[in-house]
């Protein structure tokens, strides 16, 4: 039997994950989403693609990246505690691998121009990046807010050569982004591909961004068999759009005695009403191309998101996460700001590791089922957590948020 | 036959073509939209596409981006915008209504059904449901007798055109050019050539929408089309007014110069 389990039967010729995923887009764009699935599907089975995908993410952005057991945090948390150090990739996040291979095909359609959206900017890095080594036109659209709050990133982009436009529409964030990228789409598709940052939108992203970023997942499932002999008791990961959780569940799913668990980001704790947690606190809806859950008030209208963390800070999630919820195969439970800061605290003193705040989701995740699992199982548990990315962007909101900074 | 399909006739009869004029619901507010309408219908618009706000109308450019901003932070409800809806039809123009999936799905699908027909109105675009995802509307909408528009674009392959077509009612929306709503300096060199492709594949009337402003574009629209669509260019009226009574005047007088402009189509 094959160590690693092939992909899932999900979704199917048309995107759907049970009642959710599909094409919820304007007629204008089902040409261009026929031409990127056909050309999604020929490379995945052309030796030739996956040699030369293999051989980037390898030489250029560091992959396989490492499982290290984090023994003094182990201590903490009341569980052995495996991170898989996907923060040590090339532009400091998993999100490389997706845009590596979306590049990859941008260049096989023949398309000049790729288009991005982002919140944190994060994913306008990476595009901004992989459009350098590619050497496409790249235009990264970020709200308004988010350009004040990460102005950092926004340097980075142009550094790399990348357009910035800050988006004024709405409510001036990411998902306001994401509407303004699709517009741009619907203008320009024929010479531009869309980069979607996320497992989310209309069929095939939520598809292919999974396989892009499924690695993380096989190399963590090896890693962990050649360093304990076993698989692990539970996988943790923060969720936003879901892409960082998906890449590591993936190649999980087929194992039934491991438990898989998706942290959404509670912002200021479900109750309160201000928070990201579309599985939790939402309901199931159409936003930006896809049947999912969507925080949204009774008329449809989407509802503002709220998290200390730019990168979850998203009304909606990856179809194949709102599926995997109501097949009851993953667990989806909310972590508030608090709980990340102090997460984030954690890891920065016992391990020497600075965190995303996005990542903090997932630790501060595992130290609250660690106490379950280790009742349950009656020993000391193995949780695998995604470190999906490092803390680099977001050193000064902490600073902020534990009052280290000097007065400015 | 739909009151859709009675203007279509009509304005054949005339050798001219329907004129829809697109607003928003509840923008400035809800009764402020029922008089912009009725000026509309008033000053020579044959159909009225009642706008149901959503909060992320990708399909939509800045103009209408706003006003539905105004509307919903106005507090208008999907119930709101069935009473305009019911006021505006009332004049005896066809409304049709368009709107995102998302407020549609929440209200219940079956339930928007009876409760638009009940409104009388007329039927519903629908700009990001393609009809390989709208099993539940093909199904309400059937069931209560209300038209469909499925909208086309000039990248829609032949066998889509004649897919999407095929499960239209009333008309075919035809998007002139790549790209959202807002009016235009030129007008379209794909719009016609997409007209005459859907000729090939359907005999419903076909409307032509996206970057249609002045009478002049009217009148060369009409020439190919047998509806000019026109949103953002009135919409701009009423946002760019400094008084409601401006915004009533501004809306009537363009109307007129398309009303016009669609009665000397250029062929």
């Amino acid at each position: 039997m094959s160590a690693v389990p092939a992909a899932g039967q999900v979704p199917d010729a048309a995107g759907h994950f049970g009642r959710f995923g599909g094409r919820f887009v304007p007629e204008a764009l089902v040409a261009a989403l026929d031409e990127l699935d056909a050309a999604y599907r020929k490379a995945m089975g052309d030796e030739e693609f996956l040699a030369e995908f293999d051989a980037l993410l390898r030489d250029y952005a560091g992959t396989p990246s490492m499982l290290y057991e984090a023994r003094r945090l182990s201590a903490q948390v009341g569980a052995r505690v495996l991170l898989k150090r996907e923060d040590l990739n090339h532009t400091g996040a998993h999100k490389v691998r997706n845009v590596l291979g979306q590049a990859l095909l941008t260049r096989r359609m023949g398309k000049r121009r790729v288009i991005a959206e982002t919140g944190a900017g994060q994913h306008g890095v990476a595009t901004a990046t992989a459009a350098a080594l590619f050497d496409l036109e790249c235009v990264v659209y970020m709200g308004a807010v988010d350009t004040e709050r990460q102005a950092l990133n926004v340097a980075r982009m142009r550094m790399l050569g990348a357009t910035v436009i800050p988006v004024t529409a709405g409510s001036r964030t990411l998902k306001d982004a994401m509407n303004e990228a699709m517009r741009d789409w619907v203008a320009n598709v024929e010479d531009t591909h869309y980069l979607i940052g996320t497992a989310a939108g209309p069929h095939p992203f939520p598809e292919m961004v999974r396989d892009f970023v499924r690695g993380i997942g096989v190399e963590a499932r090896q890693q962990c068999l050649d360093l304990t002999g076993a698989l692990p008791d539970a996988v943790a990961a923060c969720v936003g759009g879901g892409s960082n959780a998906l890449g590591v569940f993936h190649a999980f799913v087929p194992d039934a005695g491991v438990r898989l668990y998706g942290f959404e980001a509670g912002g200021e704790g479900v109750e309160s009403g201000r928070h990201a947690a579309s599985i939790t606190g939402g309901s199931s809806g159409v936003l930006h191309g896809t049947r999912t859950y969507v925080l949204q008030n009774a008329d449809g209208q989407t509802i503002e998101s709220h998290s200390i963390s730019a990168g979850l800070d998203y009304p909606g999630v990856g179809p194949e996460h709102a599926w995997l919820h109501d097949t009851g195969r993953a667990t989806y439970l909310p972590v508030d700001d608090a709980e990340a800061m102090a997460a984030f605290e954690l890891l920065c003193r016992t391990e020497g590791i600075i965190p995303a705040i996005e990542s903090a989701h997932a630790l501060a995740g595992a130290r609250k089922i660690a106490p379950e699992l280790a009742a349950e199982l009656g020993r000391e548990p193995v949780i695998l957590v995604n470190l999906s990315g490092r803390g680099d962007k977001d050193v000064h909101t902490a600073g902020a948020y534990f009052g280290i900074l000097d007065k400015e | 036959m739909s009151r859709i399909g009675v203007a279509f006739d009509k304005a054949r009869a005339d050798g001219r073509a329907v004129l829809v004029g697109c607003m928003p619901a509840g923008f400035p507010t809800v009764e402020g939209s029922i008089a912009a309408m009725t000026a509309m219908v008033e000053a020579g618009v044959d159909v009225v596409e009642v706008e149901i706000p959503y909060s992320d109308p990708v399909m939509d450019g800045p103009v209408i981006q706003k006003a539905s901003d105004i509307a919903l932070a106005g507090g208008v409800r999907t119930a709101d915008a069935l009473h305009v809806i019911e006021a505006v039809a009332a004049t005896g123009a066809p409304v049709v209504t368009m709107t995102y999936w998302n407020p549609i799905e929440q209200y219940g699908v079956e339930a928007f059904a009876r409760d638009l027909a009940a409104a009388g109105g007329t039927g519903l675009i629908t700009p990001d449901l393609i009809p390989d995802e709208a099993a539940e509307w093909l199904a309400a909408s059937e069931a209560h007798g209300l038209d469909r528009t499925f909208l086309v674009s000039p990248s829609s392959t032949d066998a889509r055109l004649r897919m999407t077509a095929e499960h239209c009612r009333g008309f075919v929306y035809a998007t002139a050019i790549m790209g959202v709503t807002g009016a235009r300096a030129q007008t379209s060199e794909a719009a016609p050539v997409l007209v005459a492709r859907l000729r090939e594949v359907t005999d419903l009337p076909v409307g032509v929408g996206l970057g249609v402003g002045t009478g002049a574009q009217a009148a060369t629209v009409a020439g190919y089309a047998d509806a000019v669509i026109v949103g953002s260019a009135l919409v701009r009226c009423v946002l760019d007014a400094p008084d409601e009574a401006a915004g009533l005047a501004a809306l009537r007088k363009l109307s007129a110069e398309l009303a016009e402009g669609v009665r000397n189509p250029v062929r």
